[in-house]
């Protein structure tokens, strides 16, 4: 099932990556990480491991401190995922279960499990994505820690531990709001990278914006869900007091709004997962973007220092070889991000426009289905309360 | 019979982005067929409005009385007098005839009791304009009253009125029947926040929703009440649709309609603590009372509910709104031109949903909320009807206690040789006998009457129910059928990214 936010990256069948399944176990998420691959660097050529969220972003992270990745875009982590709101429901429907009647506590249940399904399709949705950008990407997928990450049949908490110490955050550490002020005090000499950056800084607040507003627009969907809900249960009880044919009427009532409820939610997670998420998952995609100019644009002030030094060493007529070395080795490492750099980019842009355009197309027929039920449901209840 | 076919309706409006959203309300009240319409007046949403409560159980003016000094007589000449104040129409934009945008449901009269044979009577309340300006400001709405009903001089009348005269009207009908167990239904309430927005002369959009808000609440007040056999022949209510000039109430202050129901069920109460307790012989009595406080809890429960979605849904417009603008924010940050274009246009279709969502909205309000609001208003006044009764057996009692007494003291007198006095007391015994009797006849009396109002009530309760489901399920099918329009015209732009 092809679920990824981003443009199906598994197209590249000598390594293909999926989450078919996760266990939320108390405040542990792990994941079933599934892989096929024909790569004589891996043991098997079929496997599954179990991993949880901790183990990601440890990879990422060591993917972020590898110098050799400079000049790339590096895959954004994939946020914790977020249970709290099940959870909360669970706690509440576990107190209120005495003094709820068998009907509301079974509402209550579905709901329940409906709302830890559409959290669960999200976190998978993202992690998921996150694996199969480094699966398909000719250099992160023969990284190695990549492959002890899939491979590795134990426990990554040791590792991970170690892992932490050695490298200690050094480019986390780094101030991130120093990034514009670099970016754009840099004298851009090449067209590409200055349209780029234009291009950046201006998308990522407005995507940043997008996506703040396409939280708000779902949230009110699954609020006018809720109405429907209590709605519906009100209606049960004025069903419940009267004895006449008066009675089957609203319980019918009652069932059609039980049903718009079950379909708004529907549209609600539908719109959150298609559009919302894939403006969540483009903003943080933005960032990486952003954080790769950042990187260029240190190596371009690196170059510009190591000038700086090389002159005032041949003044002096002190350690020229050496600044000479050093100005070799900026000069070496800014052609190089600037040339992966470029690469990186543009097939960014591609990628991104793809995946607009199958989340949006997804969307569309999405939100034409459930308009579509939503009708017919409807016209189906106003023959039946019509012929009453 | 007339049929209820669309007339013209012209109404101004305040503000032209509201014009769509009054066509939508304007063709689901046009198609709620008259005669069959709940009549019943709303109860102001706002929260400074008077609705039952009790936060001053020893006042009984306390709420029954507001703004006193803008609309009390002293300061209104009866309108033949002075000059007339300046007039200024609401805004000038009017809405011209138009086809419905709902089927109207089929006449539903031909089943109906014999007394609503002749039934046929259309009331509009249209034309909002405010007269005079600042504080002294007030509204006058144009009611239009059309029909073939020979109590009624002609077959068309136009009288324009204010909000203190359905409050008189209200206030005289109360007076005058429900102490015989009628139900009358309640008059809109006042509302001092929303009043004084639109006195001071600020054309929002919360002033034009509150305007348009109490005059679809002056319509369902005056259609309840005519479709109430008796008050449609009583002649306050005629003279209210037909007399040009109306005088003022002079020595009454209007009251506002909880305001007379808090006091009458307050008088109640205090009888009720007097006296014993009420023997209810009379099963079915005891029955509805319970029903009907059953009811009321439940409607306010699902009143509360159905203004939250009127709420939520308000904010979803909002929302999607916020959205649409930022999606186009994107589209021309976008340097990918197909994705520009695609985004550009996924902008438009939030904004032509965002408006649909705001429809809908209007649908909650009318169609559900405010008549769910009507009823839960209603159901105080039939609360209120119940309370009479006991009044009336109360009084009966104590006749009858009277009685015995004014017997006993006849007796004694019997043996004191007073012949004078024992004249005097045989008279008296007659004339309790006599206020016995009475109040029997009268216990009866309200007694039938109440079985029979309670009867049309719950009738009309179901049947009101029943239409406005239905319309309501329309609106939302007609919503539905937009969103499928404009998502399909969008699916081609989406596949178009290349």
């Amino acid at each position: 099932m092809v679920r990824s936010v981003s443009v199906d990256l598994n197209n590249d069948a000598s390594l293909v990556i999926d989450i078919p399944d996760a266990l939320c176990e108390r405040d542990k998420v792990k994941f079933t990480i599934h892989i096929k691959t024909t790569l004589s660097s891996f043991q098997k050529s079929e496997f599954s491991v179990p991993r949880q969220h901790e183990d990601f972003i440890w990879l990422h992270d060591t993917i972020v401190e590898t110098e050799e990745y400079a000049g790339l875009i590096i895959p954004p982590a994939p946020p914790k995922p977020d249970f709290e709101g099940p959870r909360e429901k669970m706690h509440k429907l576990g107190e209120g279960e005495s003094s709820m009647t068998k009907e509301e506590y079974a509402k209550m249940k579905q709901e329940l499990e409906a709302e830890y399904l559409a959290v669960f399709k999200k976190t998978v949705q993202v992690h998921e994505v996150f694996l199969q950008r480094l699966s398909s990407h000719p250099m992160f997928r023969k990284d190695r820690n990549f492959q002890i990450f899939l491979e590795y049949d134990q426990d990554l908490t040791v590792r991970r531990k170690n892992a932490k110490e050695m490298f200690g955050g050094f480019f986390k550490n780094m101030v991130k709001s120093a990034d514009e002020v670099l970016i754009s005090g840099v004298k851009e000499v090449d067209e590409f990278f200055e349209q780029e950056k234009i291009f950046l800084l201006d998308y990522s607040s407005k995507i940043k914006d997008a996506t703040a507003k396409a939280e708000k627009m779902t949230r009110s969907h699954k609020n006018v869900a809720d109405d429907y809900n209590h709605i519906s249960g009100a209606m049960n009880s004025i069903a419940a007091d009267n004895n006449t044919a008066f009675k089957k009427h609203l319980e019918k009532c009652a069932e059609v709004f039980e049903k718009l409820r079950k379909l708004e939610d529907r549209v609600a997670s539908d719109q959150e997962l298609k559009l919302t998420e894939l403006l969540r998952y483009y903003t943080r995609d933005i960032q990486a973007a952003k954080d790769l100019l950042y990187r260029r644009a240190r190596a371009l002030a690196d170059y510009e220092n190591s000038n700086k030094t090389l002159d005032k060493a041949r003044l002096k007529g002190k350690d020229i070889a050496q600044a000479e070395e050093n100005q070799k080795q900026c000069l070496r490492k800014f052609d190089k991000l600037s040339e992966s750099g470029k690469k990186e980019l543009t097939s960014f842009k591609a990628r991104r426009v793809v995946a607009f355009r199958k989340n949006l197309i997804e969307m569309t027929e999405l939100e034409i289905k459930h308009a579509k039920n939503s009708m017919s449901l409807l016209q189906g209840s106003i023959e039946i309360l019509n012929s009453n | 019979m007339r049929s209820t076919g669309s007339y013209a309706h012209q109404r101004c409006v305040a503000c032209a982005q509201n014009i769509s959203n009054q066509k939508l309300v304007q063709g689901i009240l046009d198609s709620i067929p008259s005669p069959e319409a709940a009549c019943l007046s709303a109860e102001d949403i706002s929260p400074s409005s008077n609705g039952p409560r009790d936060d001053d159980p020893d006042d009984l003016f306390a709420e029954a009385t507001e703004e006193v000094s803008l609309d009390s007589p002293e300061r209104q000449p009866i309108l033949s007098d002075g000059p007339s104040p300046a007039i200024t129409p609401v805004t000038p934009v009017m809405i011209s005839p138009r086809v419905d945008v709902f089927d109207r449901s089929p006449d539903q009269d031909e089943d109906e009791e014999e007394n609503r044979d002749t039934f046929d009577i259309q009331i509009s309340v249209s034309d909002p304009e405010k007269v005079g300006d600042g504080m002294n400001a007030y509204m006058v709405y144009k009611v239009t009253t059309k029909t073939s009903l020979s109590i009624f001089s002609r077959d068309e009348v136009c009288v324009k009125r204010r909000f203190s005269d359905f409050l008189g009207l209200y206030s005289k009908l109360a007076s005058k029947y429900m102490h015989m167990g009628y139900i009358v239904p309640p008059a809109p309430e006042k509302s001092i926040v929303g009043m004084t927005k639109v006195k001071v002369g600020k054309e929002d959009l919360s002033s034009v929703e509150f305007v348009e808000k109490r005059r679809s609440a002056l319509e369902r007040y005056l259609l309840r009440t005519v479709k109430h056999p008796a008050l449609l022949k009583d002649p306050d209510v005629l003279q209210f649709l037909e007399s040009s000039e109306l005088p003022r109430a002079v020595s009454t202050q209007a009251l506002s309609g909880a305001g007379i129901l808090r006091m009458v069920n307050k008088a109640a109460d205090a009888v009720n603590k007097m006296t014993i307790k009420m023997n209810e012989s009379d099963a079915w009595f005891e029955e509805k009372q319970q029903q009907f406080e059953n009811l009321d809890v439940q409607l306010r429960k699902l009143h509360a509910s159905v203004e939250s979605l009127v709420c939520h849904r308000k904010e979803l417009s909002v929302n999607t709104a916020s959205f649409a603008k930022s999606a186009a924010m994107l589209g021309n940050s976008e340097d990918h031109t197909a994705l520009s274009r695609a985004l550009s246009q996924l902008a438009e279709v939030e904004e032509k949903i965002d408006q649909l969502h705001q429809d809908q909205s209007y649908a909650d309000f009318y169609l559900i909320s405010e008549l769910l609001g009507d009823y839960v208003r209603l159901i105080t006044a039939v609360k209120g009807v119940f309370d009479q009764r006991m009044k009336a057996w109360a009084k009966w009692q104590d006749a009858q206690v009277m009685l015995q007494r004014k017997r006993e003291a006849e007796a004694k007198l019997q043996y004191a040789n007073k012949p004078d006095k024992l004249q005097q007391a045989t008279d008296e015994i007659r004339e309790w006998e006599g206020k016995v009797q009475q109040g029997e006849r009268d216990f009866e009396q309200i007694s039938k009457n109440i079985r029979r109002e309670v009867g049309r009530f719950e009738k009309d309760r179901v049947k009101d129910f029943r239409v406005v489901i239905i319309k309501y399920l329309e609106s939302l099918v007609h919503t539905q059928q937009q969103l499928i329009k404009y998502w399909e015209a969008f699916l081609p732009e989406a596949k178009a990214i290349a």
